[in-house]
């Protein structure tokens, strides 16, 4: 607020003492023409003055309008129009003032279209400052802009990778394999490995990458064998993936937030035992992926808006497809769906 | 004897406690339960001296199951979640063990307990368990009750009004209402102050649910609810009512 009012009076200054040296130097020539002091300075100042006011419309105009960089005939034309204007306005004043100067009068009138050039280029010179001051300005918004969204793009990165890192997960995990290395070491053991694997996986992925959806069912199924020996019976999945389906491709690990989100959702909202479903299809030239998992309509939390993991996976797809409807929500009766609908690019 | 009851959903997680409780042949385990609802019976069924507790698990959370409790045993609660610690310990829980825990920790933690028994210490830390989260500014999306052995949820959008009732507070929604041994400033410290708002040192209404304002005998007023129900305002109630209605 502060920079913009002194830089504001900063250009009411510079745009007086634009038009002050203007005034000087045209009460030097007129002078040189014959004129009387008093009569230059008049005429100098009346001039200048209403070209003065020519250029804060002509300002105003490309504040709130700017025809863009290819519009050269337009701006030419606002510049001649302009010049007739102030002309015509310049004659009727100075006219008016020197009502009784016959000899300025004259004077006048034979010096209309040298003043007619000079207001031209005056004009043009301000149509195409004020014109570059606003395109400049447009520019350097919009690459603001577009470094708001790339610090907005790492963040959502940044915050995913930490979502990957899932110390809950992996802090239960690891008790889990604490208590089975006590009565079960080779199940400790399997459960180890299961578990380097999927963060192996995770790390070494890259987010952009497009995978086939059976790799992407193998590092899931990594993730689910876990959760089981976790939750024990309370847990189970039953997936039905047609088999065109397996090949296509979909962007890497967008299935894992999603599946442990209704894992979360569905162990943590019921006491009952439950069954994640996935499923995936082909449909047309779309690959059709749907997850559901029970949930329990009169206790579950009012929601305010969908939890991290679903928000950085639309985030995602957003980026990639440029597309809003990819990730859909459905509650029905006890039964949350999510379905994703993956583009197959040709 | 000492009985001990173990509250997690996760069987290995039970089962590691197990283990680790070998060293200690006084303390038996009597139940082991996968969520609270579970515990809830097992505690009232078996009167425990100890429990382990977890924190995050199906419907109602570890905190939420043991403002259901009639009476509270001593509580050390096992999570991987360390957001929980300090919550844990204003309800004066003899420890907190982050999963994974070693067996030396444990043992310690059941070791201090045990040494504090004997000099009769835990009667007095367990009686404030009851009184959980009261220093906790956050607010509540829900309520936990229990009628008899009946479990009940209730959003807090579900709730119309809350009335003092002795040691006890009334909270009344549309169609029933349900006791529960907390105090008026509690509810009103973790109820949303947008939506729920004390009228009278009796009462807390939530405002959507109110209707109309009329004036009740020289100088009173009632609130009129959606339910039917008509609340005293007190003077200082009435005013900060129309503060917030904006009238």
């Amino acid at each position: 607020m502060l920079r913009n009012y002194i830089s504001f009076r900063k250009a009411v200054a510079g745009y007086l003492g634009w038009w002050l040296f203007w005034i000087f130097v045209q009460t030097l020539v007129l002078h040189r023409l014959g004129l009387s002091w008093q009569i230059a300075l008049t005429d100098a100042a009346i001039s200048n003055f209403l070209l003065a006011l020519v250029g804060i419309a002509t300002e105003n105009t490309y504040r709130f309008y700017n025809p863009g960089a290819g519009n050269r005939i337009q701006r030419l034309l606002y510049a001649i129009t302009l010049s007739f204007a102030y002309i015509y306005a310049l004659q009727f004043v100075l006219a008016k003032v020197f009502e009784q100067n016959l000899n300025y009068l004259q004077f006048l009138d034979n010096s209309l279209p040298l003043r007619y050039m000079i207001a031209l280029l005056m004009i043009a010179l301000m149509t195409v400052t004020s014109w570059l001051f606003y395109f400049m300005k447009e520019q350097y918004d919009n690459t603001q802009r577009k470094e708001e969204a790339e610090k907005l793009v790492r963040e959502a990165e940044l915050s995913a990778l930490r979502l990957q890192l899932q110390p809950h997960f992996l802090f239960n995990s690891l008790n889990s394999i604490s208590a089975l290395a006590g009565s079960k070491p080779e199940e400790a053991r399997k459960m180890i490995q299961q578990l380097s694997d999927f963060l192996r996986g995770t790390l070494k992925k890259d987010e952009q990458q497009l995978v086939q959806l059976a790799d992407e069912l193998t590092h899931l199924q990594l993730y689910l064998e876990i959760e089981k020996v976790r939750f024990g019976h309370r847990l189970a999945t039953q997936i039905n993936c047609d088999e065109t389906a397996l090949t296509k491709l979909l962007p890497s690990l967008l299935l894992q937030p999603l599946v442990e989100n209704a894992i979360k959702f569905g162990l943590y909202d019921t006491i009952e035992n439950i069954t994640i479903g996935i499923t995936a299809k082909v449909d047309g030239t779309n690959l059709h992926i749907q997850i559901s998992n029970p949930f329990d309509a009169s206790t579950s939390r009012p929601k305010t808006g969908l939890g991290f993991g679903l928000t950085s996976v639309q985030r995602r797809l957003q980026l990639i497809y440029a597309r809003q409807d990819l990730l859909q929500l459905e509650q029905k009766e006890n039964t949350f769906t999510a379905t994703l609908i993956i583009p197959q690019l040709a | 004897m000492i009985k001990a009851i173990l509250i997690d959903d996760e069987p290995l997680a039970r089962s590691i406690i197990k283990e680790y409780l070998q060293g200690f042949p006084e303390i038996e385990v009597m139940d082991e339960c996968n969520n609270g609802f579970e515990g809830v019976k097992a505690i009232q069924q078996h009167q425990p001296d100890l429990l382990f507790l977890d924190v995050q698990m199906p419907k109602i959370n570890g905190f939420e199951m043991l403002e259901l409790l009639e009476y509270t045993p001593a509580v050390i609660f096992t999570t991987a979640f360390d957001e929980y610690a300090i919550k844990a310990f204003e309800t004066h829980a003899i420890d907190y063990l982050l999963k994974p825990f070693s067996k030396e920790r444990f043992s310690k933690a059941v070791q201090k307990w045990l040494n504090s028994r004997t000099q009769n210490t835990s009667a007095v830390q367990a009686q404030s368990l009851s009184d959980t989260n009261i220093n906790h500014a956050d607010e509540q999306h829900r309520i936990v009750v229990k009628n008899g052995s009946n479990i009940k949820i209730i959003p807090v959008q579900e709730v119309s009004y809350i009335e003092a009732y002795d040691d006890y507070v009334k909270i009344f929604t549309k169609d029933a209402h349900h006791l529960k041994k907390k105090t008026m400033n509690y509810f009103e410290k973790v109820l949303s102050a947008s939506d729920f708002l004390r009228v009278h040192r009796s009462y807390i209404v939530q405002l959507s649910q109110i209707t109309r304002i009329e004036p009740f005998e020289k100088n009173n007023h009632i609130a009129l609810l959606k339910s039917g129900a008509k609340i005293p305002l007190s003077r200082s109630g009435y005013l900060k009512l129309k503060e917030v209605l904006g009238i």
